[in-house]
C-alpha cells in the first residue's frame, strides 16, 4: 500500500515521462510542428482570398479565421500524436507499463497542448504581420489557452479511439468537430470580445462557459479513458 | 424460429390506431390557427417527433453509461436502437420544422439554438455510426459507441445553452406567450387536445419501435453467433 503522496508523485512522474518522450521525439524529427505550422499558414492564405480580408471585413472575422486555423492544424497534431504510438506498437508498450492509464492520457494531452499552443503563438504574429494589426492581447492569449485545453482534451480521447478503427485519420474530424462545437462557440465569442475591446462584463459569460467546459470535458475524458484503451 | 411476442404485436396495432387518431386530430379536429393558417398544423407532429427524438437521445446516453458499467452487450443493442430511432425522428422534426418555417419565418432554415442543436445531434449520430463501422471487434465497438454517446450526451445540451447565449427567434409555445411576433401562438382547448394526444401517441410509437428494434438487435446477435458456430 503506497501512501497517497507517493502515489501522486509517481503519477506526476509518469505524466512527465510521457511528455518528455513526446517532446524529445518531436525535437529530433520536427515532423509534427513543421507540418502543423505550414498547414496553418496555408489556411490563413486560403482565407485571405476566400473572404477577401480587407480591413472592414477583418474586424468581424479575425477570431473566426484564427480558430478555424487552430482547429484544422490541431486535427493534424492530434492524429499524428496518436498514430505514431499505434504504428510501432508503442501504445501497447505504454499500456503494459505499471502506471495509471490516465497518466498516459494526461501525458498525451499535455504534449499535444504544448505543440498546439506553440503553433498558435507563432501564428499570431504572422497574422499580425500580414494584415498589419497587433493581435498581442493578454485576454486573447487566455482564451486561446482555455479553448485549446478543451479542444485537446476531447481530441486526445477521440483520436485514441479513431486510431483503433479501420478508417483512422479520416474519422477523427468527423467524430471530433460536432462534439467540440460548444468549446468553439464560447472561444469564438470570447475572442471576438477581446479583439473588439468590449467590456469585461460582456465577455465574462463566454469565458466562464469555456472554463466550465474545460472542467467538464476533462472530468468526463478522465473517467472514460480506461474504456478506450482497454484490450 | 422465434415468433413475435403477442404483447408486441398488440402494441404495433395500438400504435397504428393512435397514429391515425392523432393525424385526424391534428389535420381535421384542431381549429385552424388565425394568423398562420393551416401550416400551423405541422406543429402537433413537429413537437411530438422532437419529443421522441429527445427520449431516444436520453435512452442512448443512459444505455451507454450502463454498458460501460456492466459490459453486457445487451445494453449495446439497446443503445443502437435508441440512437437509430432518435436519428430518424430528429430528422422528421427538422423537415417538418422547415416546412412550417418557410411561410412563417420566410426561410427554410435559421441558425437558431434548437435548429442548430438538432442538426448537430444528427451529425453526432452519423459520426457514431461511422465510428462503429470501422471497428470489427464487437466488445470494442460497443465500448467506443458507449463512450461516444456519453460524450455526445454531455456536449449537446451545452451546445444548446451556448447558442442560446445569442439571440433566438424560435417561438416558445409552452410557458410563455410573448413570442407571437416570431410565429408563437396561444393554444385553444381543442388545440391542446390535439397536441397532448400527439405527444401521447408518439410516446407509444416510440416504445413500440424501441421494442421492435431491440428485438431485431437480439435476433441479429443470435444470427451472428450461429454463423460463427457453423464456420468453426
Amino acid at each position: 500500500m503506497k501512501s497517497p503522496s507517493l502515489a501522486r508523485s509517481s503519477f506526476l512522474k509518469a505524466v512527465a515521462a510521457i511528455v518528455q518522450k513526446d517532446l524529445a521525439a518531436e525535437y529530433r524529427s520536427r515532423e509534427l510542428l513543421s507540418s502543423m505550422m505550414v498547414f496553418a499558414l496555408l489556411v490563413i492564405f486560403i482565407f485571405n482570398y476566400a473572404l477577401n480580408l480587407e480591413p472592414s471585413v477583418r474586424a468581424k472575422v479575425t477570431a473566426g479565421v484564427l480558430w478555424v486555423t487552430f482547429v484544422f492544424a490541431g486535427t493534424i497534431g492530434l492524429n499524428r500524436s496518436m498514430a505514431v504510438e499505434k504504428d510501432r506498437g508503442c501504445l501497447d508498450g505504454l499500456l503494459l507499463a505499471p502506471v495509471d492509464r490516465t497518466a498516459i492520457f494526461f501525458g498525451k494531452v499535455i504534449s499535444t497542448l504544448i505543440f498546439m499552443l506553440l503553433v498558435e503563438v507563432i501564428m499570431l504574429p504572422f497574422y499580425g504581420l500580414f494584415y498589419n494589426v497587433n493581435l498581442f492581447n493578454p485576454g486573447l492569449l487566455l482564451v486561446m489557452l482555455l479553448g485549446s485545453i478543451g479542444y485537446v482534451v476531447v481530441g486526445t480521447l477521440l483520436s485514441s479511439m479513431a486510431v483503433q478503427t479501420r478508417t483512422r485519420d479520416i474519422l477523427l474530424p468527423i467524430i471530433l468537430f460536432p462534439i467540440i462545437i460548444p468549446i468553439l462557440l464560447s472561444a469564438l465569442d470570447a475572442s471576438n470580445g477581446f479583439l473588439n475591446n468590449l467590456e469585461f462584463d460582456l465577455i465574462q459569460p463566454a469565458l466562464g462557459l469555456l472554463v466550465a467546459l474545460d472542467v467538464i470535458f476533462t472530468a468526463v475524458s478522465f473517467m472514460v479513458f480506461d474504456y478506450v484503451v482497454e484490450e | 424460429m422465434q415468433t413475435k411476442p403477442k404483447a408486441l404485436l398488440a402494441l404495433d396495432v395500438v400504435s397504428l390506431i393512435l397514429l391515425a387518431i392523432s393525424t385526424y386530430l391534428a389535420l381535421v379536429f384542431a381549429p385552424t390557427e388565425a394568423i398562420m393558417g393551416d401550416v400551423q398544423r405541422v406543429f402537433y407532429f413537429h413537437v411530438a417527433t422532437a419529443w421522441v427524438g429527445m427520449l431516444g437521445f436520453v435512452a442512448a446516453g443512459v444505455a451507454g453509461i450502463v454498458y460501460l458499467r456492466t459490459q453486457n452487450l445487451k445494453w449495446d443493442i439497446i443503445e443502437i436502437a435508441a440512437v437509430e430511432i432518435s436519428l430518424v425522428f430528429f430528422f422528421i422534426t427538422i423537415v417538418l420544422g422547415s416546412i412550417w418555417a418557410r411561410p412563417v419565418w420566410n426561410t427554410w432554415w435559421t441558425w437558431d439554438p434548437r435548429l442548430t442543436t438538432a442538426a448537430i445531434t444528427e451529425l453526432i449520430y452519423i459520426a457514431y455510426f461511422m465510428l462503429r463501422q470501422g471497428i470489427e471487434d464487437p466488445d470494442r465497438r460497443a465500448r467506443f459507441g458507449a463512450v461516444y454517446t456519453l460524450i455526445g450526451a454531455v456536449s449537446v445540451p451545452i451546445t444548446f445553452m451556448a447558442i442560446r447565449l445569442f439571440r433566438t427567434i424560435h417561438p416558445v409555445v409552452i410557458g410563455t406567450q410573448s413570442a407571437a411576433a416570431q410565429g408563437g401562438f396561444a393554444m385553444t382547448g381543442d388545440m391542446k387536445v390535439a397536441f397532448f394526444f400527439a405527444l401521447f401517441a408518439f410516446t407509444v410509437i416510440f416504445i413500440d419501435l424501441f421494442w421492435n428494434r431491440i428485438r431485431m438487435g437480439n435476433l441479429a446477435a443470435k444470427v451472428e453467433q450461429l454463423r460463427l458456430k457453423i464456420s468453426q
